[in-house]
């Protein structure tokens, strides 16, 4: 018993020694998303490692919270500044209550930025958009209207009522939705909480309420998947299209089946790639982060900060039957 | 299912033999808490950081708060499912007052009396209605968020005074937070009521039994309306501090809280069915829970892997003193 146990103890020992002498070397970069578990998240940590590889000298922590609250994610952010990481690159779940606890971070001297859901400008030295919220806003009426040539009814399956990002391109979409897209009339946005149960039991609703709804727009991956089998489950196929943000690998087989035309993303490789390396940009490079500064985001090009320093990396990505088996492979 | 001597034991006034003190549930407790902080010590270099340690605090304060509350709620036999959903409508009612241009010290009364009224209007269904806890807690918890959404849908409210961030960002001395030394000081009110005074035994009397408590002169509907405004009222202070530490108020503000707050209540040594447990054990668990999540967060273990250990702990903790007791049963007969 005794020996055994001084045995664990410096095992248990060296191998703490052993992680403090590795970290001190590298540079830390803690890639925070809203939930674990996501297939988008997992593919922009891909991204991440690929540019850590390039930097050379950063590790990568992946991590993020089971439920997506900003109570948990705060939590993580916590655990983080106890680790003195150097850099939290984060897709916040609350654009404000994550404020308090990224500033006690950068009080600490914690490099803080944003992506893809962002976090209000005094709790973060930048944001990067995957893209640019009206493009996507528009983006996913036309995906839906482009099959839609005599116009009808379509109805918005979002996330939680509470998303950032969400709800931000639904009221891009909104916004369009009169002048460039007259014939398509938005009966109803529903809220499915990025949960599979809910989304499901939401698009049943939906597809109840307005027998005559042509597509349903779902600007979340795990809505637009919960759609497509409720069309799909239902015999809908051709009289019901779905459409909005999709994963190519989750979303591939109702590409195939006809229940979705086409589902746009931008690329999650690429944006957590960018995100590492704007992380990287300010807390190694020292470069400053304010409006009109120019940043480098390695193979995908650079970005100008505007004036509440956010950046926007590239316009939304269609995937449709001619390219879905070859993007499918990748994320 | 035989085996229930949590409701046969009145453990709280007999002087215990030393024996039983070392075998006590708390004693576990504080063998559990000790050796998950010197795992934590051994597994992470940041762990044993002043301000790692103070951080760590915010992960459990408000809830283990409520617990305090809850635990005497369940030892009297009902529980209150509501909680989170008093703390969301309670920060949704600060937010309008903000929006009014109230100050400080009228947020902190807005959020403590809310919830005040909201465990009122619990113990009001239970006691005079003769309903099920568990059926109005559940109605409740759907009203009192739904309430919280019809007023906000999908905005925010922001723009709390500086001097509000105090209570959930503040610190009393050094690392230690005002959320920390508000729940040692309300620990110590609860240890207080629970174990030393005449209100606490009419609790447990309760919970052993109701009926021979009714008729042995114990108000037992006063009594459980009384606690029901307890535990609302200490869900309000968490709205307070929770509300404070986000600064700002969103509808789906502390959701899943509940269940986080009964789980720390069961694994303090509560028991479910009511009639038995400690202030001491709910701390305790609160602080387990809390060095759990914290050393599993700094190993940057996912979050998924945190929840099961969380309930291996669970079902560790309240199975092994059964399988302990029945293991010496076996060997002596």
């Amino acid at each position: 018993m005794s020996f055994l146990k001084k045995l664990m103890v410096t095992a248990a020992f060296s191998a703490a020694m052993f992680v403090n002498a590795a970290c001190a070397e590298n540079v830390k970069i803690a890639l925070v998303v809203k939930s674990l578990g996501n297939g988008f998240f997992d593919a922009a940590n891909k991204g991440a490692e690929e540019a850590a590889k390039e930097l050379g000298d950063v590790d990568i922590i992946y991590t993020g919270p089971t439920k997506a609250t900003a109570e948990a994610q705060i939590e993580v952010i916590n655990s983080l500044i106890a680790q003195k990481v150097n850099a939290i690159a984060i897709s916040a779940n609350d654009a404000d209550a994550l404020v308090p606890a990224l500033k006690k971070a950068m009080d600490r001297g914690i490099t803080v930025i944003s992506w893809d859901s962002g976090v209000a400008p005094e709790g973060r030295q930048l944001h990067l958009n995957p893209s640019d919220t009206s493009l996507i806003g528009e983006t996913i009426i036309k995906l839906a209207a482009d099959y839609l040539p005599e116009g009808g009814d379509v109805a918005i399956l979002s996330a939680s009522s509470t998303a950032t990002n969400q709800n931000a391109w639904i009221d891009a979409a909104k916004k369009v939705l009169p002048e460039k897209f007259p014939k398509i009339n938005l009966v109803a946005t529903v809220y499915g909480d990025d949960d599979s149960a809910k989304s499901t039991d939401e698009a049943k609703g939906l597809l109840k309420s307005y027998p005559n709804l042509k597509a349903i727009i779902a600007p979340t991956t795990v809505g637009v998947v919960a759609a497509a089998q409720v069309v799909t489950d239902q015999a809908l196929i051709g009289k019901v299209n779905v459409t909005g943000l999709a994963l190519p690998s989750e979303f591939k087989k109702f590409i195939d089946n006809g229940a979705s035309q086409a589902v746009a993303l931008w690329n999650p490789i690429d944006l957590g790639y960018s995100a590492v390396y704007l992380a990287h940009d300010l807390a190694v490079k020292k470069e400053e982060a304010k409006p009109g500064a120019t940043l480098s985001i390695g193979r995908v090009g650079k970005v100008t900060l505007d004036d509440t320093n956010s950046a926007a990396m590239a316009p939304p990505f269609k995937f449709d039957k001619s390219n879905i088996e070859e993007f499918s492979k990748i994320y | 299912m035989t085996d229930t001597p949590a409701r046969r034991h009145i453990p709280n006034r007999l002087d215990k033999p030393l024996n039983a003190a070392i075998f006590s549930w708390e004693a576990l407790l504080v063998a559990v808490a000790v050796a998950i902080f010197a795992v934590n010590s051994f597994a992470s270099p940041y762990f044993l950081d002043a301000w790692s340690l103070s951080d760590l605090t915010f992960n459990f304060t408000e809830k283990a708060l409520i617990a305090l509350a809850m635990a005497l709620l369940i030892i009297s036999g009902e529980i209150d499912l509501s909680v989170a959903a008093i703390i969301a409508l309670a920060s949704t009612m600060m937010g309008m007052a903000v929006q009014a241009g109230a100050g400080t010290p009228v947020l902190v009364a807005i959020g403590i009396v809310v919830g005040l009224g909201c465990g009122a209007f619990n113990g009001l269904l239970v006691t005079r209605l003769g309903l099920p806890s568990i059926v109005v807690t559940i109605g409740t918890m759907s009203l009192f968020r739904g309430i919280a959404f019809i007023v906000l849908g999908d905005q925010a409210y922001k723009g709390y005074p500086p001097s509000f961030a105090f209570f959930g960002q503040g610190y009393v001395w050094w690392v230690v937070s005002f959320e920390l030394t508000l729940l040692l000081v309300a620990a110590v009110v609860y240890w207080f009521l629970l174990h030393r005074t005449s209100f606490g035994r009419r609790v447990f009397a309760i919970g052993n039994n109701p009926v021979a408590a009714q008729f042995s002169g114990v108000r037992v509907g006063r009594i459980k309306f009384i606690l029901f405004c307890l535990t609302g009222l200490m869900a309000g202070i968490a709205s307070v501090l929770i509300t404070s530490r986000l600064g700002s108020t969103r509808p789906s503000i502390a959701q899943g809280y509940e269940l986080e707050v009964i789980t720390m209540v069961v694994l303090g040594g509560v028991s479910i069915l009511g009639g038995a447990g400690s202030i001491l054990g709910v701390v305790l668990a609160a602080f387990i829970m809390g060095l759990v999540t914290f050393g599993l967060g700094l190993l940057n273990v996912p979050g998924i892997v945190m929840s099961i250990f969380i309930g291996l702990l669970l079902i560790i903790v309240i199975a092994l003193p059964i399988v302990w007791r029945r293991v010496r049963r076996e060997r002596f007969t």
